[in-house]
């Protein structure tokens, strides 16, 4: 289904150019480039400590809260461009959803978890709210486990559950970018095959922006793959190349687990 | 390379510091159990409904604690509505918006210095901000501006004088650097997570905050706000530094009444010579002590409740 038709080619979504960004005076990112095409799936692997959660938190400069953080270079989604300081960053991030590594749902109901988003931007009716939460959680796949217990807490709910809940948290703000830092790491294997299964199916809408360190996962979902070390990016391209004929060294060494 | 030590060398070093710490305890709840014991049998048979409702007598028999009890119920409400808000308000302020900077730091360890001054201190503060208000509308006793009759419930003077209003502002400076510190204690305990969450949304800082935080945050803010107001309705040493009448005829009508409180009330009675007052002194005690327990109550009801959805 990925393999689009060829009258639609894969349009590019965010496009990186010379990008490097610093902590204080240490420099986290080294002129990337890199283009994430849209409605697809984009996977960033790499050891820890890459850059890559880094990067991902540009996307949606969730790296502002960070006093030290900076960047520069270019970074832009459909031409506009992230970095600008005039940037209103409050819609950025609703249009750039982000799921976190640990499920980290609110301790409010099933429905005010997944209401929370639309309510910040604008009012809606009760009747057109329901719509909305039922619609979100159909599309995490987690409506049929939880519609008979809407009002209850959250937190009652299982690990892979509230991931999926999230995900419907950030899907309710219709987003077209999902940014997901390592989804699956604190979930168990049953789970982390369904939330696979989610992100699969959520290609179809959205573009998703994946950071993985489990190798397996990111060749499983992966459209496209992007393999930073040590705060560069090393290759990047479609999945199946990387995997099959990797044109860097560091690269084949590290999908081939001989080390990080 | 160090001597093995025997396993019954071990266990009675475990069983002598268990017994240590037991001693500890229980030479605790002894002082606290004599204490209530000795308060319980000079003062219960003076609990009655006559006592309660009874006005100031210069007849043991015939006084009751209605005046003080009224007293400070009037001064905490004040000192909670004005300090509940202003704690809280100054507190996510410093948590959840301020930068960290040098002013931040110093405003934040004179908070805790603060909550560590002697309240008689206050008292001081009280009497000079509140009562006088600085000399600046004269020194004489004499009202600068009156505003409204003095019988209606909206009557206004200034200076405020010992009134319920100048005691309860002074009470609120006693206690708001304990909410202060409760409520940023609260807020810090809210995983930074949650906050990620809700700006990952696009909510806005203050969205987040009235949103998210804050509500995690009010068990632990509750808590603490409730035995902040437990410590106000024992404090006796600022509202006699304010001039808090030993002797007051009525119950407060205004912000602007005279007033007496039970623990100055409690101090009024357990000074005098007579027998008599010493009962009724151990009496009132307990009724603090009821009132106390009532805060307390409420604090760990609210906690509970409110903590419910959160597991």
């Amino acid at each position: 289904m990925q393999t689009a038709e060829p009258t639609a080619p894969t349009q590019t979504a965010i496009t990186v150019r010379g990008f490097s960004s610093w902590y204080g005076s240490f420099q986290a990112l080294r002129s990337l480039e890199l283009e994430i095409p849209s409605q697809q799936i984009t996977a960033f692997i790499g050891p820890s400590g890459c850059g890559k959660s880094t990067f991902l938190r540009w996307i949606n400069r969730m790296n502002d809260t960070i006093p030290s953080a900076r960047a520069e270079g270019t970074l832009d989604l459909h031409g506009e461009d992230l970095l600008s300081k005039s940037l209103d960053v409050v819609d950025l991030r609703r249009r750039v959803g982000m799921v976190f590594q640990k499920p980290n749902p609110f301790p409010k109901s099933i429905y005010d978890n997944v209401a929370f988003g639309p309510r910040l931007h604008k009012s809606y009716t009760r009747a057109e709210l329901d719509e909305l939460v039922e619609q979100s959680l159909r599309s995490a796949s987690i409506w049929s486990e939880v519609k008979d217990r809407l009002h209850s807490s959250a937190l009652g709910l299982s690990g892979g559950q509230q991931q999926r809940l999230c995900i419907a948290r950030a899907i309710a703000v219709g987003p077209e970018v999902l940014l997901m830092d390592e989804p699956c790491s604190a979930l168990d294997p049953k789970s982390t095959l369904a939330i696979e299964e989610l992100i699969e199916t959520l290609a179809d809408r959205y573009t998703i922006v994946i950071v993985t360190h489990n190798m397996q996962q990111a060749a499983r979902v992966s459209d496209q793959t992007a393999f930073f070390f040590e705060g560069r990016l090393v290759e990047s391209g479609a999945t199946e190349t990387i995997w099959n004929k990797p044109k860097n060294k560091q690269t084949e060494d590290y999908i081939t687990g001989r080390f990080g | 390379m160090a001597a093995v030590r025997s396993a019954s060398t071990r266990l009675l070093a475990n069983r002598a510091f268990l017994t240590l710490c037991l001693a500890a305890t229980s030479i605790a709840m002894l002082v606290l159990a004599i204490l209530l014991l000795a308060i319980f049998v000079q003062g219960w048979s003076g609990l009655s409904w006559d006592f309660l409702t009874g006005l100031p007598s210069r007849k043991a028999d015939k006084a009751g604690v209605f005046v003080a009890l009224m007293g400070s119920l009037w001064v905490c409400a004040i000192c909670g509505l004005l300090a509940l808000p202003l704690g809280v308000a100054t507190a996510v302020f410093l948590e959840e918006f301020a930068q960290k900077t040098r002013f931040t730091r110093i405003v934040q360890t004179n908070i805790m210095n603060l909550a560590g001054v002697p309240s008689i201190v206050y008292g001081i503060l009280g009497l000079t901000a509140f009562a006088r208000m600085f000399g600046a509308f004269g020194t004489n006793v004499e009202d600068a501006i009156t505003l409204g009759s003095e019988e209606s419930l909206f009557f206004l003077r200034i200076p405020f004088g010992s009134s319920v209003l100048a005691g309860g502002l002074t009470l609120m400076l006693v206690i708001l650097p304990v909410v202060i510190i409760a409520t940023q204690e609260a807020l810090r305990a809210v995983p930074g997570s949650l906050r990620a969450g809700a700006f990952a949304l696009g909510a806005t800082r203050w969205q987040t905050v009235w949103g998210i935080t804050l509500p995690a945050a009010v068990p632990g803010i509750m808590t603490g706000a409730i035995l902040a107001m437990s410590r106000a309705i024992g404090e006796s040493a600022p509202l006699l530094v304010l001039g808090g009448a030993l002797f007051v005829s009525g119950a407060p009508e205004n912000l602007m009444s005279d007033f007496a409180v039970l623990p100055l009330q409690i101090y009024n009675w357990a000074s005098r010579p007579q027998e008599s007052f010493h009962a009724i002194a151990a009496s009132a005690i307990i009724l603090q002590l009821v009132v106390l327990f009532l805060f307390n109550g409420i604090a760990v009801f609210i906690r509970q409740k409110l903590q419910k959805p959160l597991q």
